[in-house]
């Protein structure tokens, strides 16, 4: 700033400089995390197992090896020989190939119930916080009335009235999800309709709608994606208690819930590998997701350590 | 005398201040944060605006930018009354008018980088520019108020106070508006960015004919930069002159009262000097004194300054005083 002339057109020919963006300095301080990078590596190898699960399992999720019927606490038990490197279930179905299923079936509902939480209950409560008064005030008391009836209760309604399936099963997790995400979003907003960027923006004539996404999201993101990191693994457990009161996924596709279930009913018949594979990808998940999560928020709100 | 560029008329701004714990449909209390304020602004001249913290000098400039309603009053614009235009010709109108706030790093959005925050009102006013054009002007400016235009790329937090100043100067200056108010912009800063501050605006005011409303609580950095100086006590406007008028004769005792605040920085003058310093606080905005505003902490305060609100009288030459009791008349 202070540099003489002739340095300072040296300087502004040269290219532009980097600058290190708050996300820049966020991602480096996750990963001096360790916690956190094993959580994400967890993951990662969680999600690789159900991308890539299908491809090198032996078995299909749906047939039954006749050879094992009969005798599955002895034939089914994990093996390399036979194929079934989990084991199998009580019909004789390959638990590899079970699982792998199972867990893009989680996977899929923890993250779909994530994203709507988080695109709808952000720009909800972002639209809410930011408008303020009377259409704060509906907004708001309409998420109370939703909130205050029995979710778990309007689900199983749902897939009972409706029929059990995915999209049932979306919706109804949908409904609820974003719910929580609105209320922490339009509390954030609200101090950050206050600061002093968003009365510039107004001054300057910047439209309301803009003001939102341009001002108010991004720096809502932090917050969001912190507690969306939480929120999957919360979604996975609400989905896995439908499955294990028998009323999320339908045969033959199954989810970790389900397949818990299953394995739990066996647990006196010595076949515990029904109980302990899903059970073992399921805590590992949820593991990964929290310590993600505490890493995210680490590192996006470094005033909060 | 050219025609005004911006004229409030008796402009007022009430807040509803809910009652705690009361129910909501009991009627909310009403704070008076500005009440019947008016000045005039000419193009190209400078607005001083001083008065201690609550005066509700920030309050009036809002007002005149629009963040803020208007309860009574009027605020116009070349003739123009804008503050019963629709809410599509105020932002159009932002163009115009700019603001430069207080707390520098406050006022820039920590996810931007400052191209984009320096930018944005010409991408809201212009969006059919080039975006070759528009990298092209953020530069021009930026060296225009003293940064380097290989900066763009940086993110406020990565500057200091006054730099960050100079960026939401930038930005106020980028679409060529005919008024920027200046809530304050040197208060948060160091004595020697201040006066570089100041120095700034007040080059960029000659280069580019601007008006500007400066707003700041320190009588004499207002002094050295305006024109005129309107000074504010408790939401309404006490005393107005022209700047070495004002400074040299101040008439309202709240106005003798701020100018003896600053201090001369010489210890042996310092000393020397008689200071009417003020006694008590500024009194609560929601149950104002009757009577002259002032009254309960002046030091000529006498029995008739209860009964009536005092007129706003001429004394001569452009010098408003909202104050009966003129020094030496009695």
């Amino acid at each position: 700033m202070i540099a003489t002339k002739s340095v300072a057109d040296e300087l502004a020919a040269a290219a532009p400089i980097k600058g290190r963006s708050l996300w820049a300095d966020a991602r480096a301080r996750f990963f001096r995390n360790k916690a956190a990078v094993a959580g994400l590596i967890a993951l990662v190898c969680v999600m690789l197992f159900a991308l890539i699960g299908p491809f090198i399992s032996p078995w299909n999720n749906e047939d039954i090896d006749w050879n094992v019927l009969g005798n599955v606490a002895e034939a089914g038990r994990p093996s390399l020989e036979t194929g079934h490197w989990f084991g199998t279930d009580a019909l004789g179905r390959d638990l590899f190939a079970r699982t792998v299923q199972g867990t893009q079936i989680s996977l899929m509902v923890g993250i779909v119930g994530a994203l709507i939480s988080v695109i709808v209950g952000t720009l909800y409560g972002a639209v809410a916080g930011y408008f303020g008064g009377r259409i704060d005030a509906i907004m708001m008391r309409t998420v109370d009335v939703l909130m205050s009836i029995p979710y778990m209760f309007v689900l199983i309604l749902l897939l009972v009235v409706f029929g059990r399936s995915m999209l049932m099963l979306f919706i109804g997790i949908g409904l609820v999800s974003w719910l929580d995400m609105a209320r922490i979003a339009r509390g954030q907003t609200l101090s950050l309709r206050s600061k002093e960027y968003v009365e510039a923006a107004i001054a300057t004539g910047v439209r309301p709608f803009t003001i939102i996404l341009r001002h108010i999201v991004p720096n809502l993101l932090g917050v969001v994606i912190v507690y969306a990191t939480l929120l999957v693994p919360s979604m996975i457990i609400y989905e896995s208690f439908i499955s294990f009161l028998g009323l999320g996924v339908q045969e033959p596709l199954t989810s970790w819930g389900a397949l818990i279930n299953a394995g739990a009913a066996e647990m006196n018949k010595s076949t515990l590998w029904m109980l302990a594979w899903p059970l073992f990808f399921f805590v590992i998940t949820l593991f990964g997701f929290f310590f993600v999560g505490d890493g995210l928020r680490d590192a996006l709100d470094p005033k909060d350590r | 005398m050219s025609a005004p560029l911006l004229e409030a008329e008796e402009v007022s701004v009430t807040f509803d201040v809910p009652r705690a714990g009361a129910w909501p449909w009991t009627p909310p209390d009403r704070l008076q944060a500005v009440k019947a304020a008016s000045i005039t602004l000419e193009p190209g001249k400078t607005l001083g605006l001083v008065g201690e913290s609550g005066s509700g000098k920030s309050t009036l400039a809002r007002a005149i930018v629009g963040t803020v309603p208007v309860s009574s009053g009027r605020v116009l614009w070349r003739g123009q009354d804008w503050a019963a235009a629709s809410p599509r010709q105020r932002r159009a109108h932002g163009r115009h008018v700019q603001m430069v706030f207080q707390d520098p790093l406050a006022a820039l959005n920590p996810r931007m980088n400052v191209g984009q925050v320096v930018a944005e009102p010409l991408v809201t006013h212009f969006p059919e520019m080039p975006r070759s054009e528009v990298r092209k002007k953020v530069g021009a400016m930026m060296e225009r108020v003293g940064l380097l235009p290989s900066l763009v790329n940086r993110y406020p937090h990565e500057f200091s106070g006054g730099q960050c100043q100079r960026i939401g100067i930038a930005r106020a200056l980028i679409t060529e508006p005919d008024l920027v108010i200046c809530d304050e912009p040197v208060s948060a800063l160091d004595v020697s960015v201040q006066a570089q501050v100041v120095n700034l605006l007040q080059s960029l005011q000659r280069d580019m004919g601007l008006a500007l409303m400066f707003i700041a609580h320190d009588v004499s950095v207002v002094r050295h930069i305006s024109h005129r100086i309107a000074v504010m006590y408790l939401g309404r406007i006490v005393e107005t002159a022209e700047a070495s008028e004002l400074v040299e004769n101040p008439c309202h005792p709240y106005t003798r009262a701020l100018i003896a605040s600053v201090p001369i920085p010489s210890p042996k003058a310092e000393r020397a000097r008689h200071r009417p310093v003020l006694q008590g606080e500024l009194p609560s905005p929601l149950a104002p004194p009757s009577g002259c505003i002032f009254r309960t902490r002046c030091p000529i305060a006498r029995d008739t300054c209860a009964q009536a609100v005092p007129e706003f009288n001429d004394i001569g030459g452009q010098h408003y005083v909202a104050c009966p009791y003129l020094p030496g008349s009695s």
